[in-house]
């Protein structure tokens, strides 16, 4: 047997250290990207912190059968925040109602039936659209969807929760199709060629191939939307058709609030909402039932969208 | 013919020795299930594929051969009308189904594509089961009533595209967990449960190993017991030994304009493209001195 023999070379020539100001620029970079990561940490640990520390204030102190009561009247005392959150889902509900098929609608005719120009004209309108000041919709809400839709349906002319929850409705149709649709052109086109090569018509082929192969896309707008609905606030301030208090009310026609127009009209009044017992606590404990709420939809969102998922 | 340019002209003359080749060295008996003549295609002002006259025979494998671009696969998808979801293809001539026209205004494309099935030149299953894939043309058709029908159907596909062995004990997994060449066997299965009349074939193989291309050759030759089949393969070897038909492609630049059209150059019994081809450009493509 023989043994190879490895010889090693002494070629002084070759310098493998490299430059050490390029390796500190190198570490500075990483520095900085990690900085700029840690913030947006920290920023959301502290706006937890915040709130939990007001709340807490308020959880502890409270007179729990005011929390569950005739309606809001934070300077009365009376913080029935099922008022709130009934008036929340009520205006996310009739949002979401209105969203969700014209929003799906939209996204299915742009990706799968427009032409490329149409297409190409369309949807730089429909993200247009998308950056209206809610404010203005807000307005919409109350000084024509009121008088002329609201009214029709057996409302009243003036602000209700039906008002307030079709101009959010209208504020996050192009949330749902901009999403929805991005997520359906995602699909391959080989997909769509596979299905009408087995004589699918268009129809089989969107809702038996392109909808189930995109659907985490499509909840994800559904939730996107679904969070914007329940943290819009002031559509909802505005066309809500009530000022900063509130009857308990379970029906769309009446004025309320929700817990976010209940947030804003406290913090917005003229008088000082400090010192009048726990008011400014209230704030921050309703607060944080929206955060929960939104959280808990989060996740019940990724839950779903893992389950039913087609993998690539 | 009625040669309006020179173009045509030069494409006539071959027409008229296909149609010699055909009287001499192929079987008069045998019936044509496509008839092509003068068929053009063109993509916005590009012109394609210029004249083709081509009759597809009943029951054999039938395989386009040619360099790129010469617009074999264009002319396939003729076939079964899936130009049509290019918006900007034109199809013109007469491209005739069993005696239909299948441009025909009444002619529902849909319908066409059930009964002529595809193939594709990559592997792409739906994001679903390989049980679901295969269901898939046999649901959307209305074919099955109920579940156990709709059971047999997938067996027997599966075992016709030779699948069923390896996938039966998993047919709830996604398709997407089979290799490459289990992937295509699963495009065919899915393409088979239908019960089409024809099959289209773009290059089943291009993305294949070696030895996942020779089962779906020896795959295509149990089916052509029961299906036409046409194939466009870059794969002259392939084409030699699967097809009973050879048709072959090239293409040529127009003088004016400067753009590439394809067009069909020879059409004749497979054995006699490979050994003697009547045209001087066949016979330079399949020894290797061309394309």
């Amino acid at each position: 047997m023989t043994t190879l023999e490895v010889k090693p070379s002494n070629d002084l020539s070759v310098d493998l250290t490299g430059k050490q100001s390029r390796r500190r620029k190198e570490l500075f970079v990483h520095i900085v990207l990690a900085a700029a990561g840690a913030v947006s940490l920290i920023i959301s640990i502290l706006i937890i912190w915040s709130l939990l520390k007001e709340a807490w204030t308020f959880i502890f102190n409270v007179e729990w059968a005011n929390v569950w009561s005739i309606g809001w009247f934070p300077r009365r005392g009376f913080y029935d925040v099922k008022t709130l959150i009934v008036a929340t889902f009520i205006t996310t509900g009739i949002a979401m109602a209105i969203a969700t098929p014209l929003g799906l609608g939209a996204a299915i005719y742009l990706s799968e039936y427009a032409s490329k120009r149409f297409r190409a004209i369309v949807k730089p309108i429909l993200e247009i659209l998308a950056g209206v000041p809610s404010v203005v919709i807000g307005f919409f809400a109350l000084s024509w969807v009121a008088p002329q839709i609201v009214s029709r349906i057996g409302g009243s002319d003036g602000g209700s929760l039906m008002a307030a929850g079709i101009g959010v409705g209208i504020l996050t149709i192009p949330l749902v199709a901009s999403i929805s649709e991005d997520s359906m052109r995602a699909d391959p086109d080989s997909l769509r060629e596979a299905s009408s090569g087995l004589g699918a018509r268009k129809r089989h082929t969107i809702f038996s191939v392109i909808i189930p192969a995109s659907i985490s896309g499509l909840v994800a707008s559904f939730i996107v939307a679904t969070s914007r609905a329940i943290g819009e606030t002031m559509v909802v301030f505005l066309a809500g058709g009530a000022a900063d208090t509130a009857i308990f009310t379970s029906s769309a026609y009446d004025g309320s609030l929700t817990m976010t127009a209940a947030m804003a009209s406290l913090s917005s009044g003229t008088d000082s909402v400090v010192g009048e017992g726990l008011t400014f606590q209230s704030l921050f404990f309703v607060g944080l039932i929206l955060f929960a709420l939104t959280l808990v939809l989060n996740m019940i969102a990724t839950r779903f969208v893992n389950k039913v998922r087609e993998r690539y | 013919m009625n040669g309006a340019n020179n173009m045509s002209d030069v494409n006539n003359m071959t027409d008229v020795s296909d149609l010699n080749g055909t009287a001499n060295s192929m079987n008069g008996e045998q019936e044509h299930i496509f008839y092509a003549r003068d068929l053009n295609i063109y993509y916005g002002d590009h012109h394609a594929v210029a004249d083709v006259n081509l009759d597809i025979y009943s029951k054999e494998i039938t395989a386009f051969i040619g360099p790129s671009g010469c617009g074999k696969t264009s002319v396939l998808r003729c076939y079964n009308r899936m130009n049509d979801l290019i918006p900007i293809a034109k199809v013109e001539g007469t491209l005739e189904y069993k005696g239909l026209n299948l441009y025909g205004s009444q002619i529902d494309p849909v319908e066409v594509r059930r009964r002529i099935g595809m193939v594709f030149q990559k592997p792409n299953p739906f994001p679903k089961s390989i049980y679901e894939n295969v269901a898939y043309g046999p649901k959307v058709c209305g074919m099955s009533r109920n579940r156990s029908e709709l059971d047999d159907i997938v067996e027997r596909s599966l075992k016709r595209a030779a699948l069923w062995d390896e996938v039966k004990g998993r047919l709830k997994s996604s398709a997407f967990g089979l290799s490459g060449g289990q992937q295509q066997r699963l495009c065919i299965a899915r393409a088979i449960a239908v019960d089409p009349d024809v099959l289209l074939m773009d290059e089943p193989c291009s993305s294949l190993d070696p030895i996942a291309t020779t089962r779906i050759e020896e795959l295509m030759d149990g089916l052509k017991n029961d299906y036409t089949i046409i194939i466009v393969t870059h794969n002259m070897q392939q084409a030699a030994r699967i097809s009973d038909k050879t048709a072959f492609f090239t293409t040529e630049e127009n003088a004016e304009t400067g753009m590439r059209t394809g067009m069909l150059i020879e059409f004749d019994i497979a054995e006699k493209i490979f050994s003697n081809p009547n045209d001087e450009r066949t016979e330079n493509y399949v020894t290797g001195r061309f394309g």
